[in-house]
């Protein structure tokens, strides 16, 4: 696992046919230095805190996640194709914010950002676009130049 | 994933992206895909295993490296195979009265209750171990999320009850809040289990799980496609739909 032949018939044709958006130019920043870099997490969990309103089931915005909030984060995004058995035991097997700041106390990163961030997965990704310029924004503003990206 | 990349790296931002399905990586190409040979649900492999999620995470890391793109590389190691629960001792299952046959649109509803009365000082016990909960997406205690769904079923209903939730979002989320609530609580007992055994036992041995594989079968047939959508690809793990 994961290459389509592996999945399962139900949910094969959805990931067959879905539609991937057609991305004619191909951006590249490059990078700084690893111990210069101010990381930020992006999931596509759909995870939210407790208190925050959900997603909608076709939703393209984000939820905003405080680093000191990982263990009150839950996952909106439930699917027939995963389970969230790894999740109940250990947000970090979705959202590796822990595993992230050991790598800062080591210095192997230069920092971890305060604000990480949550769209819903298993939605159409052109629809995403106008929330994730903007977000690219107030990352900037918090000197995040780093990101990786989680799927689930 | 990937398109967040893309948009993202378009606005000055240098991304790497873990990737689970290895297709869509190599249609969208963002900038730098690690794709891991995980189960979905699982991009960092293992829970519980911060040496292995940290050679994914370095993986991930080391794209950066890489002097022009896209970058699309394989990550070289499987997932190892996990018990949720590290205890000594076998796993024991919590052994229920068979449950109603899933062609059955009656009979679940005291059964349901029954297990999750035996279930809640387990799910207690896990809150106060694990210091979190994936339960209460649907905003309603246990046994009425539980009723709604078996209430669904038994075609006592076709309203959402909570106000201002609708009716595919109460029946995801309560749906979502009882298989968390049976997962979370069974893996607080001692004794070994890995994800393949909570599954089986969940869907094949609890009322709970027969009554939501009969329960997607009906919102198939449901007239509106949002409800279709819950039964096709919310309700039930694809591997149990077979039936």
């Amino acid at each position: 696992m994961v290459r389509l032949v592996d999945v399962d018939p139900l949910l094969h044709d959805f990931l067959r046919d879905y539609d991937c958006p057609k991305l004619e130019s191909q951006p590249w920043t490059p990078p700084p230095a690893l111990k210069d870099m101010r990381v930020a997490i992006i999931s596509t969990a759909g995870l939210k805190l407790k208190t925050d309103r959900p997603f909608a089931s076709d939703s393209c915005d984000y939820r905003v996640i405080p680093a000191d909030k990982a263990n009150d984060v839950v996952q909106d995004h439930v699917s027939a194709g995963h389970d969230r058995i790894g999740f109940m035991d250990d947000v970090n097997i979705v959202f590796p914010l822990q595993r992230l700041k050991e790598l800062a106390e080591a210095g192997e990163i230069g920092s971890v950002a305060d604000f990480h961030y949550s769209f819903m997965g298993a939605v159409d990704a052109r629809k995403m676009e106008p929330a994730a310029r903007q977000l690219a924004g107030i990352m900037k503003e918090e000197a995040v130049n780093a990101v990786i990206l989680t799927p689930v | 994933m990937s398109a967040l990349g893309h948009y993202l790296e378009d606005e000055g931002l240098s991304t790497v992206s873990i990737s689970l399905l290895r297709e869509h990586a190599e249609t969208m190409h963002p900038p730098r895909t690690l794709w891991v040979p995980f189960p979905f649900g699982r991009p960092l492999g293992a829970a519980n295993d911060p040496a292995f999620q940290m050679r994914v995470l370095r993986a991930a890391l080391d794209l950066f490296h890489r002097p022009s793109g896209p970058v699309l590389e394989d990550f070289p190691e499987d997932a190892p195979a996990q018990a949720v629960d590290d205890m000594d001792g076998q796993f024991c299952p919590v052994s229920f009265p068979k449950p109603p046959a899933p062609e059955d649109r009656t009979g679940f509803r005291e059964a349901i209750l029954s297990e999750i009365d035996q279930l809640a000082p387990w799910y207690d016990v896990s809150c106060e171990r694990r210091g979190r909960t994936m339960v209460g997406l649907g905003g309603l205690a246990i046994p009425d999320a539980a009723r709604f769904l078996d209430a669904w079923l038994a075609d006592e209903t076709r309203e959402s009850p909570v106000t201002d939730m609708s009716k595919v979002d109460a029946l995801r989320w309560c749906g979502a809040d009882l298989k968390a609530f049976y997962f979370e609580a069974v893996t607080a007992r001692p004794g070994r289990m890995d994800a393949k055994q909570i599954s089986d036992w969940f869907w094949l041995g609890t009322s709970a799980g027969a009554m939501l594989r009969a329960l997607r079968k009906v919102l198939l047939a449901d007239a509106e496609s949002g409800i279709r959508d819950v039964g096709n690809f919310m309700l039930v793990a694809e591997e149990y739909c077979h039936d």
